[in-house]
């Protein structure tokens, strides 16, 4: 989940402070993380990437066009919205934000979770959740543009775009244009 | 949300709240597994004083696939056949750790007083008399909206039983609210008294708003009602308000015929016309789970 659509739950607006990876930096963590991706499954069998609504979403479909130029194959990307799995219905509005669509059986394949940022690691344990609906993948595997660190759950990610030490109150915006640090006031 | 006596609790942008995510649900049910743990915990009684297959089973199954756990009572099969009071009914069942009540009576008004005797529990009206039901609109809306997407402008015509009709009344409150255009259309011995302050249009010629039609609701005559004794015969209530095979032919290209079921075939609507693919009735029944999955989920899933 985007942490800066999170915010207009909170309350409050997003305060850009510095920016962290430019555009061209993430598209380069993109590609990298893409080839990680085919060289950890030997190639691109079975795999599946599902990009977490909304923020994973289009890094999702980012990555697939990078294996698709690497690898010359197209692998089918989904989207989930963990909204009904969170283990905080009821403490906050939560709401379902956009659509799930996931591609097919996911029994036998090798999920690749696409999102954002990681940060608590709710949001993966919701998906974790989601995905057993889905049929029993061979492996699920975490891909992340940023981890902001901060983990409450014991959840780490698979491929990393950029570690990033931030400080809890912060939020980290990842968009078209880069990764910036910010805070909401 | 409180509790859903009346569409009109909602408003516009409440039923696009509802509709929004029973998108979402509907996606759900087309899983392989359609259940979600979102109500883990929450328990939810179906409180039924009056008969209903398709609106209990609607919500249980609506319950049971957010996980919630479900009991279920029948009047008829219950203390209330001893002499045990509605009232003391209610406070039983909220004693016993309940967090939603959905309810149906034959009494209107009933959901209401609930609402205000229950402590904590989320009450949602399941029908009640004359009065609404308001769920049945909502799914009705969501199924017109998913075959002919936006309700704003199109023509709604409501057709039948008005007067006994609860379906009629929380629908003219949400086609209403969405923007739509409704017709009701009757004899005059079945509209209700007064029509005063419904935004409605009203006639007894079927034929001449049936071709403009982009919505035809069809109401059952509610027998249990007494509806057999406003009309002359069955024969002349279907020669002059039921749509009749012949009468369908007469439906826009993009037309589309609602009914709330269950279906008097042969009555309101012809057994051949109740299978053309423009009767979306059995997929009113499917998005109704999906409905009531989005009105308990916004009932009992938001933030206190």
């Amino acid at each position: 989940m985007a942490e800066r659509e999170r915010s207009h739950t909170r309350g409050g607006t997003f305060v850009p402070r510095s920016q962290v990876l430019s555009a061209a930096d993430v598209s380069r963590a993109l590609v990298r993380m893409a080839h990680e991706v085919a060289e950890r499954n030997g190639g691109l069998d079975d795999v599946v990437l599902i990009g977490l609504q909304t923020g994973g979403v289009p890094l999702a479909h980012r990555m697939a066009g990078a294996l698709g130029d690497a690898e010359g194959a197209a692998v089918p990307v989904g989207t989930l919205d963990v909204a009904f799995y969170r283990d905080d219905i009821g403490l906050r509005p939560v709401l379902p934000e956009a659509a799930t669509d996931v591609p097919k059986d996911l029994t036998g394949a090798v999920v690749v979770l696409v999102d954002d940022v990681l940060f608590t690691g709710r949001t993966v344990r919701a998906a974790l959740h989601a995905l057993s609906d889905f049929g029993r993948a061979r492996a699920v595997q975490l891909a992340v543009m940023v981890d902001r660190g901060h983990r409450e759950l014991p959840i780490r990610p698979d491929y990393v775009g950029k570690n990033l030490p931030t400080r809890r109150d912060e939020m980290v915006d990842v968009s078209e244009d880069g990764v910036v640090i910010g805070v909401l006031e | 949300m409180t509790h859903l006596l009346s569409v009109s609790d909602l408003g516009r942008e409440g039923i696009e709240e509802v509709l929004r995510v029973a998108d979402a649900f509907a996606e759900v049910g087309s899983r392989p597994i359609p259940k979600v743990p979102t109500l883990r915990g929450k328990a939810i009684a179906t409180l039924f004083f009056e008969d209903s297959t398709r609106t209990r089973l609607s919500f249980e199954t609506a319950a049971k696939r957010l996980s919630a756990d479900v009991l279920s009572f029948s009047a008829a099969a219950s203390s209330v056949k001893k002499g045990e009071s509605v009232r003391d009914t209610i406070e039983t069942v909220e004693a016993m750790g309940m967090d939603a009540l959905v309810v149906r009576h034959s009494s209107a008004g009933v959901p209401v007083q609930v609402s205000r005797w229950v402590k904590h529990c989320k009450v949602v009206n399941g029908g009640d008399g004359w009065h609404e039901h308001p769920t049945q609109a909502l799914l009705d809306c969501f199924t017109v909206r998913q075959a002919r997407g936006d309700i704003e402008g199109l023509r709604v015509i409501v057709v039948g039983d008005i007067r006994h009709s609860r379906v009629a009344r929380s629908q003219v409150l949400a086609y209403g609210a969405l923007g739509a255009k409704v017709t009701l259309v009757a004899p005059g011995s079945l509209l209700p008294p007064s029509l005063e302050g419904w935004p409605v249009e009203v006639t007894d010629d079927l034929d001449a708003v049936l071709p403009s039609a982009d919505v035809v609701s069809l109401l059952r005559l509610q027998a249990e009602r007494g509806s057999g004794a406003f009309v002359p015969s069955l024969r002349e209530y279907t020669s002059r308000f039921g749509l009749t095979a012949r009468r369908a032919e007469r439906l826009g290209p993009d037309a589309v015929v609602t009914h709330p079921g269950p279906m008097i075939r042969g009555v309101e609507i012809a057994s051949e016309v109740a299978e053309l693919p423009q009767t979306l009735v059995t997929r009113q029944v499917t998005n109704g789970v999906a409905v009531r999955m989005a009105v308990l989920f916004l009932l009992l899933g938001g933030a206190r």
